[in-house]
């Protein structure tokens, strides 16, 4: 388990650790701090943050180096053995080499390939029966070209990628660094899993059972959220798939609409074009380019995007920038809005960075008393601190009191062993004038006449959400929508059908949810197994059954990096962001510190300052809750005792935390369990005074604080500001801020009474809202 | 005799409060409560809990255990609580063992929180009696409910199922052979309360890797490590010396 706090995945997570502790599996935490599921792992690793691809690197430099990979499965499921273009002279250097192959209809990604075949000495087709590629070596084709397979590059990469080199980053010791790897490469290939299920991989090969390595990795937020955390995840991905345990028993399994190709998929309009006044946009709102053409660009190389997402700033940021769409609506950069609705994110608060600038943004006005931001519609079902920001709350209800759906078109709640999707029925009515947000967008996009919601002549189609989740189809008579349960007219077809008018009751019947569970045969190796594929292509889960190889080496970065080169006939990007995307775009992982810590003097700001949410409160709205906030009343910056005592700081002072770009005042907690280089605290526990209907002096708002005002969104880049994210995927890195932290001294509180910094003036109830009793004696189930 | 506890096992308790909160929540709506809260909305909130999760550190880094460790009555079998009561409101049920409060008889004088080594009792500042864990005696033998759904609230609400419940007297219970196999071990012996709870400490799994199980025969590098032999035709000294 690497990079996962405490609130992540919540009881699933409990209940597997729960179960692989008592089978006997061996848990180890790489953290840098040791609390909630760390606390149970027979080993913890103390980590830096956002170390970790350097680590993952070193793991993959002595897999290789002792010969722990899994060759089989890499020639097999993986590009290791495909041969590319090394011939720096040429355009297609770094590509992978092409020849004719006959290719049947509905293929978008021909297996013409290249191996080196080590029993003829010659270049072949992948995956000939018979032949098996060299993984190792140089070798020049007939016309002279020199070509590489992807697994030498890699071992090139990762030569000079030793343990001794990761302790120095990580500050974890070389012999523990080889002792992991020996670990996960001698359980992978001397523990094996066989199980007598028969299946067919995708060359048409039978197999009579499934092997599996016993090497599981569970990664999150600790690894992503920080401005290398996409290379890291690509190291880890790799390392997973040099001990073969993707999709294997003991090792990383899909789940349902997973395994997916990348590319083809679905992909934003590339074109501003696609952007026209009282038109709907032309095309998905998010997407997965795969080549610079795909960008979200105007001509000159700028985003169209207000969060400039899929643009060449950040190229692949398939989940948007919302961290920057307030401040780049403030600047005006890439130009001024006159509407921001923000739905259930709490951006005056907890959920930006840099909190103190964004909370002036939000108020700010231009010259002739406008202001920059306009009209503000927050919808919330929780006095938050964003709604004190509004012109205009859209009240919401909770998931208590409305319908829901975990789609499959969006983030279904899948198992292993097939797809699975749910819903939500309300149990309460709706209190007040509360109203579910599904029913506003409805009314909106109806009003709007977007072509989903109404007819061709402009009638309503929908009467309302759970009539607009029953009937809506991706396009007419397509048979798919939201739900994959239940389909047909009389509930007889699963995944797809047409719409059933009584899907929700067939739903709440089941407990609200639909479990497809898939043969067993179809239950592995998903990504090459002929029978999956082809079930997943007949019921539209993909539009192509070609196999999914691994990549080992990217086809897609090296795309980019190609342009940002010159090369090629794509789009090229503007000459500022050109040696961005060159350097980050890499084929292959690398490690390069993340870009605030290169930014950063680090005797100036020696520590790495990190949060995590605690398991008993994962939201903000949870400290209105009376127990909960018993057990969390107000937060403190954990510090390791040793770095504390150098610096003259007790258990419980008041110290200064500082960055670069701001500062706060807290309590800090002398503690064992965190890297001494670290120093962390939970986060959305501290509250601005007087919100989520808590008192003034609630000690939240008094002895709680947030870590975000420290961190900010942007980064100086030259003359010019870039968003605090992943270069390749605009991922907000959460992690990355540096800081320093000193004892508050004597004089500098006028009053002697201390509450954190900064404050804000509080909050006021609005009408309606009641005063809340001194003592609560909650008696459930007494009816009124 | 019989005599019902909780068995809680360290080894997997990640300390996630649900216990604490399913506590309350059936508690409090039942025969033991209300569990009050004071300033439940203000400073310094403060209420009644049969069932709290302290957790702690051990060791220094990096050598550190972080232990999530939750604590309600033990259920003493020589309960120092219940001599103490001058009104005979503390009790021992000798049918099961529980310790229980009659809060009709309790008078809020806090001698028997005195008296617990462990800390267990809190005195509820509304009612003014002295609450703690009744083994949610108003679920185990409610036979309305499901035979499954006849156990602690809290037990039910383990995610990790670190909390087992049953009759530490019977030694072919699911607890007692948990106490038996896996070291379990009663809280400060030394106080000669006898708890009936007991908890399990942590297990360790290790990977012992001998240096010749590095390399197996098998290794892919040897066939990875081959290199392509040279043309025929390419140059050698075959084709410029003489001897």
């Amino acid at each position: 388990m690497i990079g996962t706090a405490e609130d992540h995945h919540s009881n699933p997570l409990k209940i597997a650790l729960s179960k692989f502790k008592r089978d006997g599996g061996r848990f180890i935490s790489i953290n840098p701090v040791r609390t909630g599921y760390s606390a149970i792992a027979d080993e913890w690793v103390p980590i830096r943050p956002g170390t970790d691809g350097a680590l993952l690197l070193a793991i993959i430099h002595e897999i290789i180096a002792t010969g722990l990979y899994d060759r089989e499965f890499l020639v097999q499921y993986s590009n290791a053995g495909q041969l590319i273009n090394v011939d720096e002279s040429n355009d297609e250097f770094g590509f992978f080499v092409r020849t004719e192959v006959p290719t049947e209809e509905a293929c978008y990604e021909p297996q013409d390939k290249l191996w080196w075949d080590r029993t003829t000495d010659r270049a072949v087709v992948t995956h000939q029966p018979g032949a098996d590629p060299f993984l190792l070596g140089e070798f020049n084709l007939p016309d002279g070209t020199p070509v590489k397979p992807a697994f030498q590059l890699l071992h090139e990469r990762v030569k000079e990628y030793t343990p001794e080199w990761a302790a120095q980053i990580t500050g974890i010791p070389a012999e523990t660094i080889r002792r992991l790897a020996h670990e996960m490469g001698v359980t992978a290939r001397d523990q094996k899993i066989e199980l007598p299920i028969a299946w067919t991989d995708s060359w048409g090969k039978e197999h009579d059972t499934v092997t599996g390595n016993p090497v599981a990795f569970h990664a999150m937020r600790g690894l992503a959220a920080h401005s290398n955390g996409f290379q890291t995840i690509r190291a880890m991905s790799i390392l997973m798939s040099l001990l073969g345990t993707i999709d294997r028993p003991g090792g990383f399994r899909h789940k349902a609409p997973f395994p997916r190709p990348i590319p083809p998929c679905a992909r934003t309009p590339n074109d501003p074009r696609a952007v026209q006044p009282n038109r709907p946009l032309d095309g998905m709102a998010l997407g997965w380019p795969s080549d610079p053409d795909d960008l979200f660009v105007n001509p000159d190389g700028s985003p169209v995007r207000i969060d400039k997402a899929f643009s060449w700033e950040y190229p692949l940021s398939v989940h948007g920038l919302m961290h920057n769409a307030i401040t780049n609506a403030w600047r005006g950069d890439p130009y001024r809005i006159d509407t921001l609705l923000i739905f259930m994110a709490n951006m005056a608060w907890n959920s930006t960075m840099n909190a103190v600038e964004v909370r002036k943004m939000l108020n700010d006005k231009t010259e002739d008393g406008e202001y920059k931001i306009p009209f503000l519609v927050v919808c919330d079902a929780f006095h938050s601190e964003m709604t004190a920001f509004a012109d205009l709350i859209l009240p919401d209800t909770t998931y208590l009191e409305r319908h829901d759906v975990m789609s499959m078109l969006d983030r279904p709640i899948s198992e292993f062993d097939g797809p699975v999707d749910s819903v939500r029925v309300p149990i309460l009515p709706p209190s007040g004038d509360c109203k579910p947000f599904q029913e506003v967008l409805i009314e909106l996009g109806t009003r709007l006449k977007l072509p989903a919601f109404v007819t061709r002549e402009g009638a309503r189609k929908f009467r309302d959400y759970p009539d607009f989740i029953v009937n809506w189809e991706s396009e007419p008579g397509s048979g798919i929508g939201f739900l994959a349960g239940w389909r047909g007219k009389g509930g007889e077809k699963s995944l797809r059908g047409e719409p059933n008018p009584n899907q929700w009751e067939m739903y709440r019947k089941n407990n609200c949810v639909f479990h497809y569970e898939l043969p067993k045969s179809y239950q592995y190796m998903r990504n090459w197994n002929k029978g999956y594929l082809e079930w997943s292509q007949r019921n539209r889960v993909t539009r192509y059954a070609e196999p999914i190889l691994i990549h080992l080496y990217s086809e897609v970065l090296q795309r980019f990096r190609a342009a940002a080169q010159g090369k090629g006939f794509s789009r090229k990007p503007p000459e500022s962001l050109k040696k961005r995307v060159e350097t980050y775009f890499d084929p292959l992982p690398f490690y390069y510190d993340p870009l605030e810590a290169q930014l950063t003097d680090k005797h100036k700001y020696p520590l790495a300052a990190v949060t995590q949410r605690p398991m008993a409160m994962y939201h903000s709205w949870d400290s209105q809750n009376a127990w909960l906030r018993q057990i969390h009343t107000h937060n403190y910056l954990y510090v390791n005792a040793r770095t504390a005592l150098r610096q003259g700081i007790a258990d419980g002072d008041w110290i200064w935390v500082e960055s670069q770009w701001g500062k706060v005042k807290c309590m800090a907690r002398h503690s064992e369990a965190v890297e001494p280089g670290t120093v962390w605290t939970w986060n959305a526990i501290g509250k601005a005074a007087g919100a989520w209907n808590l008192t003034p002096d609630a000690n939240e708002s008094q002895k709680g604080f947030l870590l975000n005002h420290l961190i900010s969104e942007e980064l100086p880049d030259g003359g010019s500001r870039i968003s605090n994210s992943d270069p390749i995927t605009g991922q907000a890195a959460w992690y990355d801020v540096r800081v320093r932290i000193s004892k508050v001294g004597a004089g500098e509180t006028a009053t002697g009474v201390q509450n954190t910094s900064p404050q804000f003036e509080p909050m006021k109830p609005y009408p309606g809202m009641k005063t809340r009793a001194a003592i609560l004696a909650f008696f459930g189930g007494k009816s009124k | 005799m019989t005599q019902l506890a909780l068995v809680i096992d360290l080894n997997v308790c990640v300390g996630c409060h649900a216990c604490v909160t399913s506590c309350k929540e059936w508690n409090t709506s039942g025969g033991a409560g209300t569990m009050g809260d004071q300033n439940p909305y203000g400073a310094d909130p403060t209420g009644t809990f049969f069932n709290r999760v302290q957790t702690f550190e051990v060791g220094e880094f990096p050598n550190t255990e972080t232990v999530h460790f939750p604590k309600s009555c033990l259920h003493c079998e020589e309960p120092p609580c219940v001599p103490v009561c001058p009104t005979g409101a503390s009790y021992k049920r000798k049918e099961d063992g529980i310790v229980l409060v009659d809060y009709d008889k309790c008078i809020g004088c806090k001698y028997c929180s005195w008296a617990c080594p462990y800390g267990a009792r809190e005195l509820d500042e509304q009612q003014r009696v002295m609450k703690k864990c009744t083994l949610c005696v108003d679920r185990i033998y409610d036979m309305t409910m499901a035979p499954e759904d006849r156990k602690p609230s809290c037990v039910k609400a383990c995610p990790t199922s670190a909390r087992l419940f049953g009759d530490v007297h019977d030694p072919a219970s699911e607890v007692s052979v948990a106490i038996r196999e896996s070291g379990g071990y009663a809280l400060m012996p030394e106080w000669g309360t006898h708890p009936a709870n007991h908890y399990l400490p942590r297990r360790k799994t290790r990977i012992k890797i001998h240096e010749d199980e590095l390399e197996r025969a098998d290794n892919p590098l040897k066939v990875d490590r081959q290199l392509p032999k040279p043309a025929m035709a390419e140059p050698t000294l075959d084709d410029v010396t003489t001897w």
